[in-house]
């Protein structure tokens, strides 16, 4: 092991560093937001008896679910850019995320859904609860917290799987850290703090999530 | 006063129930008797109007509950309903479970709904478990709970479907208990059961479902004791 570290450079780098990171977590809640919001449409899609609606939900599942988020990423950015539609990296990997997160939060949403029992909502009617009080105070919270822990996993595997933006030019932290490291030729120094940033993200926001559940459940998780 | 007349209700081609008529006056207890799938629980689906129904009325004091103009969320507020398999509220504690619907439904103060709440937990022998989770109850215990939280919004009458038949047997007689005490402050309650004891001795009357149709009704310990239908005979010879 003759390797000498030198982090002075990466020090002095910080704020590019930094500035990567942002970048990431940004592209990250974006794509979590959006993709929310779609695996909503796609979840009442899905269980929807119109044959058209739940069979767009269940192609945009499999295809989302069953192919590599590399190969989502390059389609976004190669593949349109092959149909004269360009899409600037950060646009092209949001996309992609986006679309692999609405994917695997279909099937949360679906799921978490079916996992509570009809009764639940009879239950309410015979109170008489509207529909939308039904669903306001006892199917929706009791969904929530089965499909809480799924969502703040798929949320840290998009902050991870955003580090593919390296590939199509993205300056988000992995595409920063290579451009510094090919300057400096400080690879391994580099690299390292990158790796240790990623690493207190996603535990800072497993922390986050736990309070939030914490206050959100009333120690039931 | 509950009436139901010459209720027919079908799903798809099976007709459950072929002409049912019923009348229950305030303060009464009738308990609904029968096999499986004559058509006992749905009879109680239609009076609550959680299913609709074909032809025929049904009328809780003088409102008709089919009707277009009925407000039917309204009108379950008078009807409280206990399932047979306990649907406690597993995300509340039980004072939250009891308390909601008079808080969200009935529009009341906090305060007022949770005094409402554990009166009527204290009543069914849970005041000591307020802050607890259901899920952390017995059966038994979460089926009082449910017939609390049904109680607290004061309903006129209480429509029970086989409340005891999903309990471990040495759960029955807590429910029963309860069930026997609701009945002797004069609510009035339609009680499906298969619990032969708490037919002949807590309600007024008792029906004989078979097939859709009441084959038999009449004072309690009568039909019990001495059914005058060959198919009750059969029945009841059953059972026991
Ligand atoms: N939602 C439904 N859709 C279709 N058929 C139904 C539905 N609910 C009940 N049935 C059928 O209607 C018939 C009567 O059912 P019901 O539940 O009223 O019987 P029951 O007398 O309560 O029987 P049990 O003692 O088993 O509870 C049964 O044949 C049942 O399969
Ligand atoms: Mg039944």
């Amino acid at each position: 092991m003759d390797y000498e570290f030198h982090w002075n450079v990466v020090f002095q780098n910080m704020p590019q560093l930094l500035n990567g990171a942002f970048v990431t977590l940004h592209v990250s809640v974006l794509a979590m937001l959006l993709g929310v919001v779609i695996a909503i449409l796609l979840a009442i899609a899905k269980m929807n008896n119109t044959k058209f609606f739940s069979q767009v939900a269940t192609v945009w599942v499999e295809i989302a679910r069953n192919t590599p988020a590399l190969f989502q990423i390059y389609m976004a950015y190669f593949g349109l850019g092959a149909f004269g539609i360009h899409l600037s990296p950060y646009v092209a990997v949001l996309s992609a995320l986006v679309f692999i997160n609405a994917g695997y939060l279909t099937e949360t949403f679906r799921g978490g859904f079916q996992s509570i029992p009809s009764t639940q909502y009879s239950a309410s009617k015979s109170l008489g609860m509207t529909s939308i009080q039904s669903y306001r105070y006892i199917i929706l919270p009791q969904m929530l917290r089965r499909i809480y822990h799924p969502m703040t996993n798929q949320f840290v595997w998009s902050i991870l799987m955003s580090s593919l933006g390296i590939l199509v030019g993205m300056s988000e932290l992995s595409g920063t850290t290579q451009r510094l490291q090919s300057l400096s030729f400080r690879t391994l120094e580099f690299f390292i703090v990158a790796a240790v940033m990623y690493f207190v993200i996603t535990k800072l926001v497993l922390f986050g999530s736990s309070l939030l559940a914490r206050r959100l459940f009333k120690g039931e998780i | 006063m509950i009436s139901v007349q010459n209720v027919h209700k079908s799903f798809g081609d099976l007709e459950v129930l072929k002409g049912v008529s019923l009348d229950v006056n305030r303060g009464e207890v009738v308990s609904v008797i029968g096999g499986s799938g004559s058509g006992k629980s749905t009879l109680l689906y239609c009076i609550n109007a959680i299913e609709p129904i074909n032809s025929g009325k049904i009328l809780v004091d003088d409102v008709d509950v089919h009707a277009k103009e009925t407000n039917k969320d309204k009108l379950r507020q008078k009807l409280g309903m206990v399932f047979q398999q306990w649907n406690s509220f597993p995300h509340m504690t039980v004072l939250e479970n009891a308390a909601l619907a008079p808080r969200i439904v009935k529009k009341m103060s906090k305060e007022e709904a949770i005094e409402i709440a554990k009166k009527e937990l204290e009543h069914v022998g849970l005041g000591d478990k307020l802050d607890v989770y259901p899920t952390k109850m017995s059966g038994g215990q979460q089926q009082r709970l449910a017939i609390a939280r049904a109680l607290a919004m004061k309903p006129d009458y209480m429509l029970l479907d086989e409340v005891t038949s999903a309990l471990d047997p040495e759960l029955v007689g807590e429910v029963l208990d309860t069930l026997r005490l609701l009945a002797e402050e004069g609510m009035t309650m339609i009680c499906v059961t298969h619990e032969m004891g708490f037919a002949r001795d807590v309600s007024d009357r008792v029906a004989y479902f078979h097939q859709g149709v009441i084959a038999e009704i009449g004072e309690a310990r009568q039909v019990i004791t001495d059914p005058q239908n060959p198919l009750t005979q059969k029945f009841l010879s059953k059972v026991r």
